[in-house]
C-alpha cells in the first residue's frame, strides 16, 4: 500500500449540471496503451479477445490508433514481443458528458460529425478538442472526453462555457427558430 | 478544406499539418552524391494543377498521408497513408 | 407612418428604444429601420466621404446608408444596420459620420467642395510635400476616415463558435428555399436551413401575393410548421452563410443575442462552419437603384423595399409617393400602395412601350432630371416626351430591376455570366461543387420559378447524395413574366450616385476610365466604388455597366470584380469566438502546480506549460535574490525541480535500438540496458532539431527525453521516419509525457535527500544509470542525470502520485538546508555549464557549431548525416559556440552582437550574438553563451559586444562554453 497520495486530474472537482447537462470527472480505471508490431494483429486480438477496428470500441479497447487501442479498466495480458505495452493511466484525464445537451455542447469544441447516424454508440474519434489532442468515445448514454491530464482544467473550462452558453440560449427562449 | 484520413474519414483541416511535396519520401542513399540531396531538400516543383504532398494526421491518429490534390480547383483527388505504401528507404 | 392592421409585427408587444437620444415606440418584430420609418425620422445617416443627409434605401442587409451605432452594457458596435437590428426593450442607438448633429453636421462642407473631391482626390492631392505625409496629411485622414466608433477597450461580450454536418445546407428561405428544403426534408435528408432574417420566408414576407390561393405568407407558415416537425431538419434564423469554402464547408455567422438585452453568458453571435453534402443557394435577388441626379436624399429608397415596409411592418415610406421604374415588378408595388389608401402621385416608367393600367397618373418613357430637399425629399424634375416639369413627393420609389445573389457562388473564384434577357448577371453550374443555385438567385423572378426551381435544385441535390424521392407537388403560384429595360444613367444635371456607402457617382466611374483605370478591379480601386461595408451588393453591377459604357464595351466583356467572403460583415469577436483571454491556448498544468503556488512562486509560460520562475523566501524583493539563493542552495546542499514538462517517449521492439540509430547521430544500439546517453537529432538538413537524454530500459525499450516544447515537434519528426522509412520495422512508440510526473533532485545532498524516500536504499548507481526504484510504496524510475553540474538525480512517479511525492520531497529537502528551485535557477545552472537549450539549437545551428561534430557517428547512416557534412555547414568561419564573460561587471543580455574590438560596428562586421545570459552568483560573474565566428579558435580572446535596444557596450573575454567544473567532477561525484 504507498504511503504517497493519489490524485486525479480534476480532484476535487464537483460535478456540473447546466442545460439539464451533466459533465463529471470519470474514473475508467487503469488505461494501458497496446500497439501492434507489424504481423501481429491477429495474435495480439487473440490474446486479448478482439482488438477495434478503426473508429470504433471492442469491449474495454478503444481504437486509438494504426493498430493501436486503448484498454481500459484492466491489466494487460503478457503480449511480450507482438506488441508494445505503456502504462498511460495517469497521462490522461476523463471526463463524461451526459444529457440533452451534450452533442450541442461538443459541437462548439469538436470540429467532427457527431451526428447520431455518423457516430453512434460504440465509436471513438482521435480529435482535437478546440486545441487539445484528445479521444472521444461515443458511449450509450453519452461521451467520455479523455484529454492529456495538464489539460483537464482547460478542457473543463471549454465544455463548461458550451454549456453555459447553452444554458443562456434556453434562458432567452432561443432554442424555437420563430416564424 | 477536408482531408479524408484513411483510417479517422473525413477530417477538418484544422487536425492536419502540412509538410510540402511528397519528394520527402525518397530518400536518397547514404552515399547518394550532392545532388541527390540537393534535389531532395530544396528542389521542389509548386505546379498550378495537381500535386501530391504530405499532411500529418497531428491531432488525430498521427498518420502521414500522401494527399494527391489540384491546387487550381482544391479538389482533393486522393489520400494515401505513407505507411501503408510499398517499399521505403533506409 | 404606422397603416393599421398591416404586417407581421405583433402590436399587442410595444417597444420602446432611443435613436440619437430620443424615445421612439415600435413593436415586436420591428427593425430599427422599420421602427424609425412608423415615426417618420427620415434622416438616418451621413454619407463617408460628402457627409449627404441619408435615409434608408433597402430593408435589408445590403443598407448602405442607416448603418448606427448600437450600445449595450459592456460593448459599442459601430456600422449596424438598422435595417438589420430588431428592436428590443431600452435599445439605444446613434447615428454615425456626424458631429456634433445628424442634422447639423460641420463636414458637410465636403459636399460643398464636392467638385473638387472626386475620384482619385487623394492620390492627387496628398501627393506632395513629402513631407506632410506623416506630420499633417495622415492624422488629417486618420481623423476623416472611418466609419463608427469602437470602446477603446477589451469587449467583454461573449461570442461563441459551433460546427455543424449536414447532408444538404439550404442557404435562404424564400420559395424557392423552403421548397427546396420541404422537398428534401420529405425524402428523409438531414437539413439546414440557413436564414440570414429573424423570420422564414424571404421575400414571401414582403408580398400580398398568394400561393395555392391563400396569402404567400400562410404557405410559409404552414412549410414552417412541416419542416419544424420533422427531426431531420434544423431551422436557423438570423444566420447569414457567409461565405463558401472547400470541400462542402459554409461559415456562417448567426446573430444570438444581438436582438435582446445583453444577459449574462448569451452569446451575441455565434460563428457557424457547416459541413454540407450538397448546398442550395436560394438567395434570393436585390433590386438595383437608378442612377439619376441627387438620388440619394432621404425618401428616396428601393421599391422592394417600401414593398417590404408595408406588408412586412404595416408602414408607409409617405404619404405622397412616387415611383421610377424600368420593369414591371416595381409597379405591382404601387398598386398595392393605392390598395392601400397611401397616395400615388405618379409613376414614371422609363419604358416607352410599357402599360398604364394604375389608377394614377402613369408616364411612360420618363426620367427624372433631379430633386430637391435638403434632409428630406420635397420634389422630383421630370422629363418626359419633350416636356419638363415638377412632381411634389415625400418619397420616391425607384426600380432598376434585379441582381440575382450570385456572391457564394463566386466565392472559389468563379465569374457568373451575363444574361441579356434579365440585364442580370447570373451563376453558371458548377462554379462550388455541390452548390446549386435556385431561385431569384439563378435569375428566375417568378415566384411558380423560384418554388419550381427550389424543388428542381433539391431533386439534384439528393441525386448527388445518393437519394431518391418522389418530388412534392408544386404549389400553384404567380408566374408572371420579368420585363426590364436596362437604365444604367440618367441624364441631367448633378451628381448621379452608385455607391451611397462610399459617395461614389457616375462622374467618379467615368473619370476613372478616362484616366486609364479601365479595368473593372482598377475602376473599383480608384473610385472605391464596392468598397463599402456592403461590398457593392448596391452599385457593383451599376458601376460596371457605366465603365462598359464609358469604354465602349459590353458588360459581359467588362466582367465583375472578385467576389470575396465574408458575404455580410462579420465582427473579429465571432470569427475569434472562443480565442479571447485564455481561451488563446491550452494551458498544462504540473502536478506540483499548487504546491509551488502555495509556496508563492510566479509561473512562467513554457510552451502550454505553467512553470514555477522562482520561489520567493520573506525579504527577497526581486527574482534575482530567490534565484541567486536556489543556486547556491543546490551548489551546497539539495534543491527539488519539477521536470515533468519534458517530452517522454516510451520506444519498445525488437528494431528500437535500430530506429534510434537511425533517428540520432550518435549510437544507442551499443547502450547497455539500465544507463543513459545523451543525444542528438538532426533535420534532414542537417542542423540541429533537439537533443535529450535516453534511457535503455530493457532489452527492447528505450524511453527517450525531449525539450520540453519541442516534444509535438519531435513526435512528427518520429512518426515521419517511422511510417515513410521504415514501417516494417518491429518499433512501436507513443509519449509518456503525461504518465510521469518526473523531479529533479540535485546539489551534493542529492543521494540524501533520496534515501530518505526510497524503500530501499540506493547502491552504486553512477552517473548516467537508470533503473526501476520504489519511493513510498510506489513503483518508480530513477535517472542520474543532471542539468545542473551538481550530483543529480531525476526521479518520475506515475502522475497520479506527482503532487504528493513533490510535497514530501520539498519539505525533506527544506530540511537538509534545501528546498525548491524554479526555472530561473535552472538556467543559470545550465549556462554555468555550458548546456545548451533550444536558445542555443534555435534552427540554424549545425552540430558542428555547438562542438558536437564527433558526435555524428561516422559508422552508420542517420537522418541529418549526408546533409550535415555539406562544406558550408562545417567551415570554420561558421559562428560556433563560446562562452563570454563581460571584462567589467556589466549587466548584459541576449540578443547582444559581437564585434572585434576597433572595427566599426556595423551589420557587415558582426562576429556573431549572444544567446542566453546569467548572473552567476556560483562564478560572481556574468556569463553568456554566444554564437561567435571561428569561437573555438579565439578563447582567450576579447570581442565586443553591442547591444543597441539595452544600450550596452562591453569588452568581453571569449571562453569555453562550459564556466564550472569543466571535468564533470561534481556530476560524477
Amino acid at each position: 500500500m504507498p504511503d504517497l497520495i493519489a490524485k486525479s486530474a480534476l480532484h476535487g472537482t464537483a460535478p456540473l449540471t447546466l442545460a439539464g447537462t451533466t459533465l463529471a470527472e470519470a474514473a475508467p480505471g487503469p488505461i494501458t496503451s497496446i500497439a501492434c508490431f507489424p504481423g501481429t494483429l491477429a495474435e495480439v486480438a487473440a490474446r486479448l479477445g478482439g482488438f477495434p477496428v478503426p473508429g470504433r470500441v471492442a469491449g474495454d479497447l478503444v481504437w486509438t490508433g494504426p493498430e493501436q487501442a486503448f484498454l481500459l479498466g484492466r491489466a494487460a495480458p503478457d503480449l511480450a514481443g507482438i506488441a508494445a505495452v505503456t502504462d498511460q493511466s495517469g497521462g490522461w484525464a476523463a471526463l463524461r458528458l451526459t444529457g440533452p445537451r451534450a452533442v450541442q455542447a461538443l459541437m462548439r469544441l469538436y470540429p467532427l460529425d457527431l451526428r447520431p447516424a455518423h457516430f453512434p454508440p460504440g465509436s471513438v474519434a482521435r480529435v482535437p478538442l478546440g486545441h487539445m489532442q484528445s479521444v472521444l468515445i461515443r458511449e450509450e448514454a453519452g461521451f467520455l472526453v479523455l484529454v492529456f491530464r495538464s489539460m483537464a482544467r482547460t478542457a473543463w473550462h471549454e465544455i463548461e462555457t458550451a454549456l453555459q452558453s447553452l444554458d443562456a440560449r434556453a434562458r432567452a427562449g432561443l432554442e424555437a427558430p420563430s416564424s | 478544406m477536408r482531408l479524408t484520413c484513411p483510417l479517422c474519414g473525413p477530417r477538418d483541416r484544422r487536425e492536419f499539418y502540412y509538410s510540402g511535396s511528397e519528394d520527402y519520401l525518397n530518400r536518397p542513399a547514404a552515399d547518394a552524391p550532392a545532388e541527390a540531396w540537393d534535389d531532395m531538400l530544396h528542389l521542389r516543383v509548386n505546379p498550378a494543377g495537381v500535386t501530391r504532398d504530405l499532411w500529418y494526421h497531428e491531432t488525430g491518429c498521427g498518420s502521414w498521408l500522401v494527399v494527391t490534390r489540384n491546387t487550381v480547383t482544391h479538389e482533393i483527388l486522393a489520400t494515401e497513408r505513407v505507411a501503408d505504401r510499398k517499399g521505403g528507404a533506409a | 407612418m404606422r397603416l393599421p392592421r398591416k404586417g407581421l409585427i405583433d402590436r399587442t408587444k410595444p417597444i420602446s428604444f432611443r435613436f440619437d437620444g430620443a424615445s421612439y415606440a415600435g413593436f415586436q418584430g420591428d427593425t430599427l429601420a422599420s421602427a424609425l420609418l412608423a415615426n417618420d425620422v427620415r434622416l438616418v445617416g451621413r454619407s463617408f466621404k460628402y457627409h449627404r443627409p441619408r435615409g434608408l434605401l433597402t430593408a435589408g442587409p445590403e443598407e448602405p446608408n442607416a448603418l448606427v451605432e448600437v450600445k449595450d452594457a459592456g460593448s459599442q458596435t459601430p456600422n449596424t444596420r438598422a435595417t438589420v437590428q430588431e428592436i428590443y426593450e431600452g435599445l439605444e442607438a446613434n447615428s454615425q459620420n456626424r458631429w456634433p448633429s445628424l442634422r447639423w453636421d460641420l463636414l458637410s462642407v465636403n459636399d460643398l467642395a464636392a467638385p473638387f473631391l472626386g475620384a482619385g482626390f487623394y492620390y492627387k492631392t496628398f501627393m506632395w510635400p513629402r513631407a506632410f505625409w506623416e506630420s499633417l496629411y495622415e492624422p488629417l485622414i486618420r481623423r476623416a476616415a472611418g466609419l463608427g466608433r469602437l470602446l477603446p477597450r477589451h469587449e467583454s461580450a461573449t461570442y461563441e463558435k459551433a460546427f455543424a454536418f449536414c447532408d444538404l445546407l439550404v442557404i435562404g428561405s424564400g420559395p424557392a428555399g423552403l421548397m427546396a428544403a420541404l422537398t428534401a426534408a420529405r425524402a428523409g435528408a438531414d437539413v439546414i436551413v440557413a436564414e440570414q432574417d429573424s423570420r422564414m420566408g424571404g421575400r414571401l414576407l414582403s408580398h400580398d401575393g398568394q400561393i395555392n390561393g391563400t396569402l404567400a405568407a400562410d404557405w410559409v407558415k404552414a412549410t414552417y410548421k412541416e419542416l419544424r416537425s420533422l427531426p431531420n431538419v434544423r431551422l436557423m434564423t438570423r444566420t447569414t452563410v457567409i461565405g463558401a469554402y472547400d470541400q462542402g464547408t459554409y461559415g456562417a455567422l448567426e446573430r444570438v443575442g444581438l436582438h435582446l438585452p445583453a444577459q449574462p453568458d448569451l452569446p451575441r453571435e455565434c460563428f457557424w462552419r457547416i459541413v454540407a453534402g450538397q448546398a442550395i443557394m436560394a438567395t434570393g435577388a436585390l433590386e438595383r437603384p437608378i442612377a439619376f441626379a441627387d438620388n440619394d436624399r432621404p425618401g428616396i429608397m428601393l421599391a422592394s423595399a417600401a414593398q417590404t415596409y408595408l406588408n412586412r411592418y404595416g408602414v408607409t415610406p409617405g404619404t405622397r409617393v412616387t415611383i421610377y421604374a424600368n420593369n414591371d415588378n416595381a409597379r405591382t408595388v404601387a398598386r398595392q400602395l393605392i390598395a392601400d389608401g397611401v397616395k400615388v402621385a405618379a409613376i414614371l416608367d422609363s419604358r416607352p412601350d410599357a402599360s398604364s393600367l394604375e389608377d394614377c397618373p402613369v408616364f411612360l418613357g420618363a426620367r427624372i432630371t433631379g430633386t430637391r430637399g435638403r434632409r428630406a425629399l420635397s420634389r422630383i424634375a421630370v422629363h418626359q416626351g419633350g416636356n419638363d416639369f415638377q412632381i411634389e413627393t415625400d418619397c420616391l420609389l425607384m426600380s432598376g430591376g434585379w441582381n440575382p445573389l450570385v456572391n457564394l457562388a463566386c466565392h472559389q473564384n468563379a465569374r457568373p455570366e451575363w444574361r441579356e434577357d434579365i440585364a442580370a448577371f447570373v451563376p453558371r453550374p458548377g462554379m462550388v461543387p455541390g452548390l446549386h443555385a435556385a431561385g431569384s438567385a439563378n435569375g428566375a423572378f417568378s415566384t411558380l420559378a423560384c418554388l419550381s426551381e427550389g424543388r428542381a435544385a433539391a431533386q439534384a441535390a439528393l441525386a448527388a447524395l445518393g437519394r431518391t424521392a418522389p418530388a412534392p407537388d408544386l404549389p400553384e403560384a404567380e408566374d408572371d413574366p420579368f420585363r426590364v429595360t436596362p437604365v444604367w444613367q440618367v441624364p441631367g444635371r448633378g451628381r448621379a450616385w452608385l455607391d451611397f456607402a462610399n459617395d461614389v457617382t457616375v462622374k467618379d466611374v467615368k473619370l476613372a476610365a478616362q484616366e486609364g483605370f479601365t479595368s473593372v478591379e482598377h475602376m473599383k480601386r480608384y473610385t472605391t466604388q464596392g468598397m463599402a461595408p456592403d461590398q457593392g451588393k448596391n452599385s457593383n453591377v451599376a458601376a460596371l455597366a457605366v465603365l462598359a459604357d464609358a469604354t465602349g464595351r459590353g458588360i459581359a466583356e467588362t466582367g465583375t470584380t472578385t467576389f470575396r467572403p465574408p458575404f455580410t460583415p462579420v465582427s473579429i469577436g465571432a470569427l475569434g469566438a472562443g480565442g479571447q483571454g485564455l481561451g488563446f491556448a491550452p494551458q498544462r498544468f504540473l502536478t506540483s502546480d499548487q504546491a509551488s503556488r502555495d509556496r508563492g512562486a510566479p509561473m512562467v509560460e513554457a510552451g502550454l506549460w505553467y512553470r514555477p520562475s522562482y520561489f520567493p523566501k520573506p525579504g527577497e524583493t526581486t527574482w534575482r535574490h530567490a534565484c541567486d539563493r536556489e543556486v547556491l542552495m543546490v551548489r551546497s546542499s539539495v534543491g527539488v525541480a519539477d521536470v515533468s514538462t519534458l517530452g517522454k517517449i516510451d520506444i519498445q521492439g525488437r528494431d528500437a535500438a535500430r530506429f534510434l540509430d537511425f533517428v540520432y547521430t550518435n549510437t544507442f544500439s551499443t547502450l547497455p540496458v539500465g544507463r543513459v546517453r545523451y543525444g542528438l537529432m538532426l533535420r534532414e538538413d542537417g542542423f540541429v532539431m533537439d537533443d535529450g537524454t535516453t534511457a535503455r530500459l530493457g532489452e527492447d525499450h528505450y524511453l527517450m527525453t525531449t525539450t520540453t516544447a519541442a516534444a509535438g515537434q519531435v513526435m512528427r519528426h518520429l512518426d515521419f521516419i517511422h511510417q515513410a522509412y521504415c514501417a516494417d520495422w518491429q518499433v512501436r512508440f507513443i509519449s509518456v509525457t503525461e504518465a510521469w510526473a518526473q523531479f529533479a533532485v540535485a546539489g551534493p545532498l542529492s543521494k540524501m535527500l533520496l534515501n530518505s524516500v526510497l524503500d530501499t536504499r540506493l547502491g552504486d548507481f553512477p552517473f548516467m544509470s537508470c533503473g526501476d526504484v520504489q519511493v513510498e510504496g510506489v513503483a518508480a524510475r530513477l535517472f542520474r542525470i543532471s542539468f545542473s553540474g551538481e550530483e543529480g538525480y531525476e526521479i518520475a512517479v506515475p502522475t497520479a502520485y506527482g503532487e504528493a511525492l513533490f510535497r514530501d520531497l520539498l519539505s525533506r529537502a527544506e530540511t537538509l538546508g534545501g528546498g525548491a528551485y524554479g526555472m530561473e535557477a535552472l538556467n543559470v545552472m545550465r549556462i554555468e555549464k555550458g548546456f545548451i537549450t533550444h536558445a542555443e539549437i534555435h534552427g540554424r545551428v549545425t552540430a558542428f557549431d555547438i562542438g558536437m561534430a564527433k558526435m555524428v557517428s561516422a559508422k552508420k547512416d542517420c537522418i541529418g548525416k549526408a546533409a550535415s557534412q555539406r562544406p558550408g555547414l562545417t567551415r570554420p568561419a561558421r559562428e560556433q559556440l563560446v562562452g563570454l564573460r563581460p571584462l567589467t561587471d556589466t549587466a548584459i543580455g541576449a540578443g547582444a552582437h559581437l564585434f572585434n574590438p576597433g572595427d566599426r560596428v556595423h551589420r557587415e562586421t558582426d562576429q556573431g550574438y549572444v544567446t542566453s545570459v546569467c548572473w552567476s552568483p556560483t562564478l560572481g560573474s556574468w556569463l553568456a553563451l554566444a554564437f561567435l565566428q571561428n569561437g573555438r579558435a579565439r578563447h582567450g580572446q576579447r570581442v565586443r559586444l553591442v547591444d543597441h535596444l539595452r544600450k550596452t557596450d562591453v569588452l568581453c573575454e571569449v571562453t569555453d562554453p562550459v564556466f564550472l567544473d569543466p571535468e564533470g567532477a561534481k556530476l560524477r561525484a
